[in-house]
């Protein structure tokens, strides 16, 4: 969107951030709109939730229940299952059962069809999945209905659809599904990373224990309900709730013969030890801290929607998120300018309000990390600039932030955030943009701002990440094997080369 | 011919100097001295050869002068003093190996699978003119001549397979997504980086090959350290590599007892990759643990017998270049 007419050559006065827009967009009133909220009357949510093992609905045997909140407005939705050891143990068995007995049985293409079933039953319930996805995680709601939901319907369909041409997809090599696959996902995409890790699971003759985030049980316990109405074999799917315990009472179970992961590094290390010595197979999606880089000959107004869109995006809860900016020195100056304007625009507030474009921080929890590192990007002297919102007072918010004037090293331009804050350095020449994007432990993706095509394809061979966005940023889709370098984790997820984390091929 | 030295230790393979295990022998430990044979006083006086690592594409020694020492086979006495001495490689000397095989990354990964594809033929090449040599060093580890010979022709079609196949794997495992949005996507493979290998003790070369070739098929660089039964053979394979083509600091090799290399390689940051055949589980396990500090890519086994490393669909393939490759994936709009 282009928001001013500015001369985007003018580089010669040195700007200072403030907290003023320019006078391009000082519109008065007129920038306010009526509230336009996605009415939730529609959406049934149970008081209490059990556990979803063996195609039933069971009462923990912890006996442990917690509240899970709407970040936004902090009101309890509803009390989740709290499973302990043992039931996981019950689950893991339901689920080696369904594997022995049915899945593993069933031809490929009698499992593709109740995994389309599943993609079918996610586009009926589009819109009471999105309304829950934003009350529980504190999206803006045109995000989760736009991409959240539609994605993770895609991903069932995508898949279901591998069921029966596996033999093409190893193309004569052999293959066997693993067995019982343990998943545990983040908060920041509920229902799609649920449908991530289950689809391709699924597909490839795997039956499944997974376990969604702690601050974000809803959707996936309404997938489960889906799982329950598509009439797939019990046991084929179960859902267990719960925190960090939970997930190494999974990942520690020694009937269970795969972990997938997504969520932080610090995590992923922990399980990466802890299956140390055991047959069982890994992959891991975890954090990321990715540079967006952008040049001087970018379509520049394209470049800030771009930069905007990686960062802002889903509050920045993202793990491919560029958090980095690593901007040509000569634009610069007219880069901080147009984004300062573009923040501006940006609507904070109501996750179900169809005008929102950045939501509430899921979890107070996450909102400390982030006051935190920019209270230590501050401290180290690096330039803030916040977006003029206006705070509600209930629930978890962050203005949409950034930094100038950091240094490779300082914390805000190394550690991954995982908030709406953007830390803008400087390059003068393409190979120092590279060194610096690459000089990160993180590489799950980066992004190329130019109008050079050879530029394009130059940067995309030597950035070290698995996912890079040319001229574009924040795009996936199930045909597009997403997933990182180094640290950011391994294995891929999506794509022909996704199914070969739930095979064992030759 | 010169004097013959015998350690105390004659029954083991190898003994080595800070060795714990009883009965407490050293070498330099009073000497069994051999009979002088006077009648042979005419006889050429033969040259040993000093063993060294192979690092950057140079021989060197441990830098800690440590050395371990093998032994001959009986009766294969001819080429090599009975008893020779090997280094010892240490902590130090990994970290100086995957230095070298880092700075060699770069240009490695940046030549054109054509190119790679050739260099890898070369070292064929010269691999089959150093057949006797390689050969008569498998004997000395204690091989048949039957054996040795079938190995060294095994390891020599292996490294013609993969040179074959460095401008072909690409092709297999990328793809063009059709993602639903006007946006042109595709993935490609790409190397990691510099992985390390802990190769098998038998086949002390068929075993190096089958592991060395398909990483650097896929344009990473190596790290790996020889077996320990027969350190000797990787070396002169060392030596087909410095005289083949290949880039210094692509393959380095070192020698040195697993048991106490291993968690080096994978505590070592640099490192991207382990492929580790371990006899030992808890070895396996700490490698595997260890591994995790950096999101290793840790791939450990269990060694195949030997023979099997002469069956080409269990000991070579797309899937052994495919373990240490990334997936990247670039995405870019499509439009006016």
């Amino acid at each position: 969107m282009t928001i001013t007419k500015s001369d985007s050559s003018d580089t010669s006065r040195l700007e200072r951030p403030s907290n003023k827009p320019t006078a391009a967009l000082d519109f008065g009133m007129a920038w306010d709109y009526a509230p336009a909220p996605e009415a939730p009357d529609h959406v049934r949510i149970d008081p209490k939730y059990g556990l979803f093992i063996g195609g039933r609905w069971v009462t923990p045997r912890s006996g442990k229940f917690f509240p899970t909140i709407s970040p936004s407005t902090e009101q309890v939705l509803a009390e989740v299952a709290e499973a302990n050891a043992q039931d996981v143990d019950d689950a893991v068995k339901a689920a080696r059962e369904a594997y022995d007995k049915y899945w593993s049985k069933m031809r490929g293409a009698d499992r593709a069809k109740y995994i389309f079933r599943i993609a079918r039953a996610i586009q009926e319930k589009a819109r009471e999945l999105a309304i829950v996805e934003s009350m529980n995680g504190g999206k803006p709601i045109k995000e989760s209905r736009d991409v959240d939901v539609p994605l993770a319907a895609a991903h069932f369909f995508y898949h279901a659809g591998w069921a029966d041409k596996l033999d093409y997809a190893f193309q004569g090599r052999r293959y066997r599904s693993l067995g019982v696959a343990g998943q545990i996902i983040p908060w920041n995409f509920p229902l799609l990373m649920a449908a991530w890790k289950l689809a391709p699971a699924l597909a490839c003759g795997n039956t499944v224990v997974l376990k969604p985030a702690e601050t974000t049980p809803l959707t996936a316990l309404l997938l489960a309900k889906i799982i329950e109405e598509a009439e797939l074999p019990p046991g084929v799917v179960n859902i267990v709730t719960g925190a960090g315990e939970t997930g190494f009472a999974l990942v520690n179970h020694p009937d269970v013969n795969k972990i997938a992961f997504t969520g932080s590094t610090g995590v992923g290390k922990k399980i990466q030890r802890a299956i140390a010595g055991t047959t069982k197979r890994l992959t891991l999606e975890l954090g990321g801290k990715a540079a967006n880089v952008v040049f001087a000959d970018a379509p520049i107004d394209q470049a800030v929607d771009g930069i905007v869109n990686g960062i802002y995006f889903n509050q920045g809860h993202v793990c491919c998120a560029g958090s980095r900016l690593l901007v040509e020195e000569s634009v610069h100056d007219v880069i901080v300018r147009k984004l300062r304007d573009r923040m501006a625009t940006l609507r904070l507030g109501d996750p179900l309000d169809k005008n929102t474009d950045v939501g509430a921080i899921n979890s107070k929890a996450q909102l400390a990390r982030i006051q935190e590192l920019v209270a230590a990007g501050e401290a180290e002297g690096c330039e803030r600039y916040s977006a003029p919102c206006q705070l509600p007072e209930k629930g978890f918010w962050f203005a949409p932030t950034f930094f100038t004037g950091a240094s490779m090293s300082s914390r805000v331009a190394r550690e991954e955030i995982f908030g709406p804050v953007l830390t803008i350095m400087t390059f003068r020449t393409p190979d120092e943009a590279v060194e610096k994007a690459n000089n990160t432990m993180y590489g799950l993706s980066a992004g190329v701002w130019t109008d050079k095509g050879a530029k394009i394809f130059y940067m995309a061979t030597k950035l070290k990440a698995g996912v890079i966005w040319g001229n574009t940023f924040n795009k996936f889709d199930p045909t597009s094997p997403f997933g990182g370098y180094k640290e950011s984790g391994f294995g891929r997820e999506g794509g022909r080369q996704g199914l070969s984390a739930y095979v064992e091929v030759e | 011919m010169e004097p013959k030295t015998k350690t105390r230790a004659s029954a083991a393979d190898t003994a080595e100097r800070e060795s714990s295990a009883p009965p407490p022998t050293r070498t330099g430990d009073a000497p069994i001295m051999k009979p002088y044979d006077a009648a042979k006083i005419d006889t050429r006086v033969r040259v040993n050869k000093a063993y060294k690592m192979f690092v950057n594409g140079a021989f060197v020694r441990s830098e800690s002068g440590r050395y371990f020492q093998v032994k001959n086979a009986p009766e294969q006495e001819d080429a090599d003093p009975e008893t020779v001495n090997v280094p010892r490689g240490s902590r130090k000397d990994v970290r100086d190996a995957v230095l070298a095989a880092k700075n060699a990354w770069h240009g490695w990964e940046k030549r054109t699978a054509y190119n790679r594809g050739q260099i890898l033929y070369r070292l064929a090449e010269v691999m089959e003119s150093r057949r006797p040599e390689l050969t008569q060093s498998l004997v000395r580890g204690g091989q048949t001549d039957a054996q040795a010979a079938a190995e060294v022709d095994a390891s020599i079609d292996r490294v013609v397979f993969y040179a074959g196949f460095a401008d072909k794997f690409f092709a297999l495992l990328a793809s063009s997504n059709p993602v639903a949005g006007p946006h042109f996507n595709f993935s490609v493979p790409e190397p990691m980086g510099t992985i390390g290998v802990v190769a098998p003790d038998r086949p002390a070369l068929l075993g190096l090959v089958s592991t060395i070739l398909p990483v650097v098929t896929g344009g990473n660089t190596v790290v790996a350290l020889a077996g320990e039964r027969d350190p000797r053979t990787a070396i002169v394979w060392s030596e087909c590599i410095a005289t083949s083509d290949m880039p210094a600091g692509v393959i380095n090799i070192l020698t040195g007892h697993a048991k106490e290399l291993s968690t080096h390689f994978a505590k070592h940051r640099e490192v991207i990759g382990i492929d580790a055949w371990i006899v030992d589980a808890d070895l396996r396990k700490a490698v595997e643990a260890d591994g995790a500090d950096n999101v290793k890519r840790v791939k450990t086994h269990v060694p195949m017998d030997p023979e099997a490393w002469t069956d080409d669909r269990k000991a070579q393939g797309l899937g052994w270049i495919e373990r240490f490759l990334e997936t990247k994936t670039v995405w870019h709009p499509v439009g006016l």
